[in-house]
């Protein structure tokens, strides 16, 4: 008897919650446009920001409004425009896949003196006259980018950043969080690129660093298509000329420029990697 | 009842028996939401919110049902299925009435849900053998305890995040041992119980 009326009263209580759940259900429901969940289901759900919305949901919610169009995405690709553009009865362009890349392989670079302040690549540009590298344009390697990535795409590798273009979005969060304005976008499908960005004379930039870009037009020099070009003593490589020849990754005596950064991918029209982002 | 019992309620589940740092309760969103400070006032006040209301209800139900019934055994599943179906009705009315409020707190209403200080809180009411005024305040003030920590511990933790510290310490350990100080520093609090 006694297990009967326990058995009795939580499901009563249960019956009466569910009543008052369903109650209130009705009284409070709110109109929602079933498209947003839709659309908002997607998106990656990562809100990186990327497409300049403060998240996915308020990325979703603008292309319901119609106020911007499908495709704004990096991180999502093509496969979530063309379901953003399902949803909303447009036609999707293609997005070019990019990559970010981090324009130092300054492994080499010299210090001048110990830095023992705040583990953060801002707070070290604050002291010493930019930061405690002689290169003013060096990787800090603090990580402040490995933080602002929300893929697990940026590592520190020898002190220097180094990004994981499988795992890359193209989202440029870590852009933003570099005070050298270092990581660039660079189209997916192109592979060389060159890792320095050192705008220093030849004989400073040789004084900080082994390896950084001199200015020595050699590969200017040697480039078939005239893809590369020498302004203020650094390579930059014209991405709607250069079809990956790979004769620079040769020329170059100092072995910055190379075509194993990115891995081959789609084609697309190029993103030019020598404009600085804002930050 | 008097003004006194009242006030030594309130101290006790601020800051001498803090939810928390001295019972041990709810440590999971205490962990996983404090790490800006922000996010971790909104926390702070869903639950105080939720405390409140959840004592409320379990007292009310408690005396009025379980007891005379001699169902005290069945509190903790009862009680469980109240605090939930109180979210669910607390979300869907902060969404209809208070949408800006919905989407601060957004995904911590359901997780609180299952935080052990709310149903701790129901339950040791009953324990106290508090009555309704009593419960109430123990509810609410428990909420408040639970936000200051949680607040406190915000602030603490986006510091240590800056600081060098040891590789094996990294991220969580670091933190463990953060809590586990402001837990101590909570202790010394006990020189008030003077009611």
């Amino acid at each position: 008897m006694e297990i009967l009326i326990a058995i009795g009263v939580l499901g009563g209580l249960g019956a009466l919650f569910g009543l008052i759940l369903t109650l209130a259900d009705r009284v409070f429901h709110v109109e929602t446009d079933p498209r947003l969940d839709a659309l908002i289901q997607c998106l990656p759900g990562a809100n990186c920001g990327g497409c300049g919305f403060s998240g996915c949901a308020a990325y979703a919610q603008a292309v319901l409004d119609g106020k911007v169009p499908v495709g704004l995405c990096i991180a999502g690709g093509d496969e979530c425009a063309q379901g953003m553009a399902n949803i909303m009865g447009v036609r999707a362009q293609k997005v070019a896949r990019q990559v970010a890349f981090v324009r130092c392989a300054g492994t080499t670079a010299r210090n001048k003196g110990e830095y023992e302040g705040i583990a953060d690549c801002v707070a070290a540009t604050k002291v010493a006259g930019r930061g405690p590298l002689i290169c003013k344009f060096g990787c800090l390697g603090f990580g402040n980018c490995t933080k602002a990535c929300k893929f697990d795409a940026i590592h520190l590798e020898n002190g220097v950043a180094k990004v994981d273009a499988d795992k890359c979005t193209g989202c440029m969060s870590c852009a933003a969080a570099c005070p050298r304005g270092l990581i660039v976008p660079v189209h997916f499908g192109k592979n060389i690129t060159v890792a320095c960005a050192s705008n220093a004379r030849g004989s400073v930039t040789l004084r900080g660093c082994d390896i950084g870009c001199i200015g020595c037009f050699k590969c200017e020099k040697i480039c078939p298509k005239g893809a590369i070009q020498v302004k203020q003593n650094l390579a930059r490589i014209n991405y709607d000329l250069c079809d990956d020849c790979g004769l620079c990754v040769q020329a170059c005596p100092r072995g910055l420029i190379s075509d194993s950064h990115l891995t081959k991918a789609d084609d697309g029209p190029a993103l030019k990697p020598e404009k600085r982002p804002v930050s | 009842m008097s003004v006194t019992s009242i006030l030594a309620i309130a101290l006790g589940a601020i800051l001498t028996n803090n939810f928390i740092l001295v019972k041990f309760m709810g440590i999971c969103p205490f962990m996983g939401v404090s790490k800006k400070t922000d996010t971790a006032i909104g926390m702070g006040i869903a639950v105080t919110f939720v405390m409140t209301v959840a004592s409320l209800a379990t007292w009310a139900v408690d005396h009025w049902i379980l007891t005379p019934l001699d169902l005290a055994y069945m509190q903790t599943a009862a009680f469980i299925l109240i605090i939930a179906a109180i979210v669910q009705v607390v979300e869907m009315f902060l969404k209809k009435s208070v949408p800006a409020l919905y989407q601060a707190l957004g995904i911590y209403l359901p997780l609180i849900t299952t935080n052990c200080a709310v149903l701790g809180v129901a339950l040791l009411n009953i324990q106290e053998g508090y009555n309704l005024l009593e419960s109430l305040v123990y509810g609410f003030t428990g909420g408040l305890g639970f936000t200051l920590a949680i607040v406190l511990f915000s602030s603490v933790r986006q510091r240590v995040e800056e600081a060098e510290c040891p590789e094996c310490f990294k991220g969580f350990p670091i933190a463990l041992i953060s809590a586990g100080l402001l837990a101590l520093a909570f202790m010394g609090f006990n020189g008030l119980n003077v009611f």
